[in-house]
């Protein structure tokens, strides 16, 4: 038996550490990996609930989750590719046509 | 357990799945059109666009709920299915010229359009948690598309990246305040949620402040507030015009419709709490807002940030909280459609592919040039600064007074200050179309015409004009439509 604590932990880092790599790397690749590590970590939290809740919606909501997820990657690296033809680089430092 | 869907659950998703029907259709049209003319797509969409608001106009007053209590097609959603709806086709007819002068006239432009529409009423007939995710997340996909549609250009790329990469930052803070509130309360069901919060002891988990935190962090980012508002101005200088003046009307409505329901029908316990950071953060939106559309020579940048203070003021309706206040926003959010896009509508009919009109200094001397769209502009600026006999004015009275009725003074007088500010950079529009001579470099020159832009300069300025002059009607039908959403929570 892990205790939903354990979970929540597990969950908790992997968030934490999502939202560091967003803030902290260039690469807009690393950039959307570490989105997806944050949706993932909200994944991790719904089955911890649902497990110690003994409820199902939490184990539907990650497959919701999961496909969302995957067409927020179709697209995004759709827009990448694009971005990447007419510049040759995915550096966000670089994309400062648009003053921030 | 069974599982059997009956007519009510697919009544109550009618007018959603009729745009998403039809988006795919204008898919598959554009995929066999062999005369490449988009623009009967256009109309093809405006008709969708009309079929889905008859049906949802059929919907109102049956009450109908589907899916479990999952959906609701409420008197709140009705209205404002109309209000994404009308924008929609605003912006359609805004869109047509506009895409097909700079060639990327794509079906799929439209059918975006449809999706992200769909996606915005579900988001706001939505009464459970996860069909709110999904109803955003449609939207939200459409739009990072919709803001990159110019392949070929820098700017719109940038916007596009831009708008994605904080956009799903921003999904993942709005999922985790969700997972926080279904640990805590045990369920994704609004009113259940209430029932929850009700009692102390759910109340006193920490959980859930941390869940309402990131959910207010997550739509604090979609409907750019004040200090979440980083991305808006660049990704509304970037993308595509007819794409901005969407983004800065319907998607934020859409955002303020959800909020409100997941706050008063799901967390109304917590009130008290969430209307004191929200004060905060209304004060914050509308005066950084107003200070840094003040420095713009941009007019896209300068009604990106106008679109921020706006936002404030909306907020300021929505801690005060009660009908009046509701109300009220649902009339501002009307209101600020109709003068948003018609501004837009007016910069996309000035511009051509040769030279984009987007600076203060394209516009010197406009008044004498083309008097009756220089008239119009006028009319979208003083009503945005809020000058009575303007829908702007009607929308600001009702916010403020509702306000100072519940004891925000403070707040109220922070708004009406902020208005005052915004008067020198919606006067410097018309200041320099009237009062400023052309210079050899900007050359003021007439416009091309084209009929439904002007179709669609004129119902905005109808609308703004209608609203300011007889705005009883449409308050009393808002105040009517959030009366529903307060007795349920």
């Amino acid at each position: 038996m892990i205790p939903v604590t354990h979970v929540l932990v597990l969950s908790a880092a992997l968030f934490a550490i999502g939202v560091s790599g967003v803030i902290l790397r260039r690469n807009a690749i690393v950039v959307f990996m570490s989105v997806e590590l944050m949706l993932n970590a909200v994944n991790v939290a719904f089955v911890g609930f649902a497990y110690g809740l003994n409820s199902m919606t939490g184990i539907m909501f990650v497959l919701f989750v999961l496909v969302v997820a995957a067409t927020e990657a179709v697209v995004g690296l759709a827009i990448m590719l694009a971005i990447f033809r007419n510049r040759g680089t995915l550096n966000i430092d670089e994309f400062n046509l648009l003053r921030w | 357990m069974s599982f059997t869907l009956s007519a009510a659950d697919f009544l109550s998703v009618l007018p959603e799945s009729i745009l998403f029907a039809m988006g795919m259709v204008v898919l598959v049209f554009e995929m066999f059109g062999t005369g490449r003319d988009t623009r009967n797509l256009a109309y093809l969409s405006l008709l969708s666009l009309l079929v889905s608001g008859f049906a949802l106009h059929r919907l109102a007053g049956r009450g109908i709920t589907g899916f479990g209590g999952s959906i609701t097609a409420d008197p709140f959603a009705i209205v404002l299915g109309m209000i994404f709806l009308l924008v929609v086709a605003l912006i359609v007819l805004v869109s047509i010229r506009y895409l097909h002068d700079r060639g990327v006239g794509h079906g799929e432009y439209y059918a975006l359009l449809l999706f992200a529409c769909g996606g915005m009423m579900l988001m706001v007939s939505s009464t459970d948690l996860l069909t709110i995710f999904i109803g955003l997340e449609i939207l939200s996909i459409s739009s990072y598309v919709l803001c990159g549609l110019i392949q070929g250009d820098l700017r719109s790329n940038e916007s596009a990246l831009k708008y994605f990469l904080l956009g799903a930052f921003a999904t993942g803070f709005l999922l985790y305040g969700m997972v926080l509130l279904y640990g805590a309360t045990g369920s994704i069901r609004l009113p259940e949620i209430a029932a929850a919060v009700n009692r102390s002891e759910v109340r006193g988990n920490p959980m859930i402040w941390y869940g309402l935190g990131l959910i207010l962090v997550g739509f604090g980012f979609k409907i750019a507030l004040v200090p979440f508002h980083m991305w808006t101005p660049d990704v509304y200088e970037g993308a595509p015009t007819p794409v901005t003046a969407f983004l800065s009307s319907a998607p934020k409505a859409a955002g303020f419709g959800a909020l409100i329901r997941i706050l008063t029908e799901g967390l109304g316990a917590l009130t008290p709490e969430w209307s004191q950071v929200l004060w905060v953060v209304a004060a914050l939106t509308m005066t950084v807002g107003n200070a840094l559309a003040l420095q713009q020579d941009n007019i896209k940048r300068m009604l990106a940030y106008s679109s921020i203070a706006h936002a404030g003021y909306i907020l300021v309706a929505l801690v005060a909280g009660g009908r009046d206040s509701l109300g009220g926003v649902l009339f501002y959010l009307l209101a600020y459609a109709f003068m948003n896009s018609g501004a837009f509508a007016v910069l996309i009919l000035a511009s051509s592919p040769v030279r984009e009109r987007v600076t203060f200094e394209d516009y010197r001397g406009y008044g004498y040039v083309e008097p009756a769209l220089a008239l119009a502009m006028v009319v979208f600026m003083l009503s945005l600064t809020g000058i009575p006999l303007t829908a702007g004015f009607a929308g600001k009275f009702q916010i403020f007074k509702s306000a100072i009725d519940k004891g925000y003074v403070w707040l109220a007088v922070i708004g009406l200050l902020n208005s005052v500010v915004s008067v020198y950079y919606y006067l410097r529009m018309i200041v320099v179309m009237y009062m400023q001579r052309p210079t050899a470099e900007h050359p003021p020159e007439r416009v091309v015409p084209s009929v439904p832009l002007y179709v669609a300069v004129a119902a905005s300025a109808l609308g703004v004009l209608y609203l300011g002059v007889f705005p009883a009607g449409w308050l009393e039908l808002s105040v009517r439509s959030v009366t529903s959403l307060l007795a349920g929570g």
